[in-house]
């Protein structure tokens, strides 16, 4: 279970502001929001990438702002993330950015590497892209090789910013059945940052969305969808008129 | 009235913000150094990055260093011409131009050569993945950037500088001999000897390399830290690369005068 406790960030602005915020073990939670709401600076604060000036951020139990560097060490070997702009490594090829985290944390045998590798671009539809560079593949193939990335150590933790931005609405969808396939597959927690509300809507558990630096909603998926609060209403649905 | 104090306070202001920047970037050197020593003593860096690294930066320097050398032998050689001619001191042709190349010059130009090559691309390549988070997927994959991807380049820096400036060394002293020929008609038997009568020693040799390592240790720390602290996207990372150039060469060139001043 992933848990936050009155959150605040500011930096020349409060961005994030007393967020209270459960994810419940197994979910697959949706945070949703406009621009510039604090649903990145979230889920960088469950890795323990950036720390609250206030508050607490409590995962399986354990307090993250407390974790001294090894601790925090041990504590990222069980989180996946996929980055906004994938964040591939580039000067390594697919198989290496994928095999990456094998390599550098569980120092698995090579050929156990290689199939895990192989496995994981059969699942994300790039098989033969090993010896592929970041920089010769589209949007979409790199966005799937960084879900490869994030899923490939079966962490039980997995954090998605913007998994489908830039992409078609077909491979968009494809995606997101993906992500939710892993995610059955592995019973692991994923919190899931997209505005791709159409698609992210038809894989979440529950939904939380983010309003200056507020989190102004939290609910299953049905909820958000006949939400009273006339703002959520608003954004869930994409209408024009409205307090938005 | 009221617009003269604001007048006066504005430079004030602007030299204490400029002192805070320039004094963040000097402990952010300080703190960095720190960090990459400590992983060194504990060979805690990935030693796969430090040889692609010296392969990258060290291995494909070696035209552009090649080229500086050759050259920066003949310029001294045609420098000291007239006063080689006007004192028939052809004899001490080897020592002239041996001395201030072994102590000075072979270091200092290959210095900014690879400034300029290795520091510069060392940056632009730390500011792009600053800029599009690879150093935070590192940490957030719980690899420590300073052991994967800064101190394998900066020790890589260092010991190209080092290896370099031999090299350099040794091909500047080829060049000058043979410019001596083409100019002075000077044999390279009789530079030799200028070189090795006793006026040069192994403590001049030692003079150049002792500040080569001294200007690795500027150009990894400053294309480092810059390249790590860049902000801004692709914009941040051309002011990135610009500080790094520009620092190095200006701490190189300070820290030459001191040096020049210590080892004498």
């Amino acid at each position: 279970m992933i848990r936050l406790e009155g959150v605040s960030k500011s930096f020349d602005r409060a961005v994030l502001r007393e967020v209270d915020l459960v994810v419940p073990e197994s979910c697959l939670f949706g945070l949703i929001g406009p621009g510039a709401s604090g649903k990145s600076l979230l889920l960088r604060m469950i890795t323990g990438l950036m720390r609250p000036d206030h508050g607490k951020v409590i995962v399986g139990g354990n307090d993250v702002l407390a974790m001294g560097d090894m601790q925090l060490h041990e504590y990222r070997k069980g989180i996946g993330m996929l980055f906004q702009n994938n964040a591939l490594f580039d000067f390594m090829t697919v198989a290496e950015n994928i095999a990456f985290p094998l390599r550098r944390l569980f120092h698995l045998p090579e050929s156990e590497i290689a199939e895990r590798v192989a496995e994981r671009l059969s699942r994300v539809d790039l098989p033969g892209f090993e010896a592929r560079l970041p920089a010769g593949l589209s949007g979409g193939q790199k966005k799937r090789v960084g879900v490869a990335r994030a899923t490939v150590t079966r962490a039980p933790i997995v954090l998605y910013d913007e998994p489908a931005a830039g992409l078609d609405p077909v491979t968009s969808q494809k995606i997101f059945d993906l992500l939710r396939a892993e995610q059955r597959a592995a019973n692991s927690t994923v919190v899931m940052v997209s505005s791709d509300l159409d698609r992210l809507l038809t894989v979440t558990d529950r939904v939380g969305m983010m309003l200056d630096g507020r989190l102004i909603f939290v609910g299953t998926t049905d909820e958000a969808k006949n939400a009273a609060d006339p703002r959520v209403f608003q954004f869930v649905h994409g209408n024009v008129d409205g307090p938005l | 009235m009221s617009a003269e104090p604001s007048s006066a306070a504005s430079p004030l202001a602007d030299l204490a913000q400029r002192s805070t920047e320039w004094l963040s970037v000097v402990g952010g050197f300080g703190v960095l150094f720190i960090e990459i020593a400590r992983r060194t003593l504990r060979r805690d860096f990935d030693r796969q990055e430090f040889l692609r690294n010296l392969y990258r930066m060290g291995i494909k320097s070696m035209p552009i260093v090649t080229v500086t050398a050759l050259f920066t032998g003949g310029i001294m050689v045609i420098q000291a011409a007239p006063i080689v001619q006007r004192y028939g001191a052809y004899g001490l042709l080897g020592w002239g131009a041996g001395f201030g190349t072994l102590r000075e010059i072979a270091p200092l130009l290959t210095a900014l050569m690879i400034n300029g090559r290795v520091g510069a691309n060392n940056t632009a390549e730390l500011g792009t993945m600053a800029v599009t988070e690879q150093v935070d997927a590192l940490r957030a994959l719980a690899i420590d950037p300073v052991g994967f991807l800064v101190a394998p380049r900066f020790l890589a820096i260092v010991t190209t500088l080092f290896l370099s400036t031999i090299f350099s060394d040794a091909l500047a002293l080829v060049g000058a001999a043979y410019a001596g020929l083409g100019f002075l008609g000077v044999e390279p038997a009789v530079f030799y000897r200028g070189l090795t009568t006793g006026l040069l020693g192994f403590g001049d040799v030692a003079h150049g390399l002792e500040k080569s390592v001294v200007f690795g240790i500027v150009i990894g720390l400053s294309s480092c830290h810059f390249g790590l602290s860049t902000k801004g996207g692709a914009p941040g990372v051309g002011r990135s690369v610009n500080a790094t150039v520009v620092a190095s060469a200006a701490g190189i060139f300070v820290l030459d005068y001191l040096l020049s001043f210590a080892l004498s």
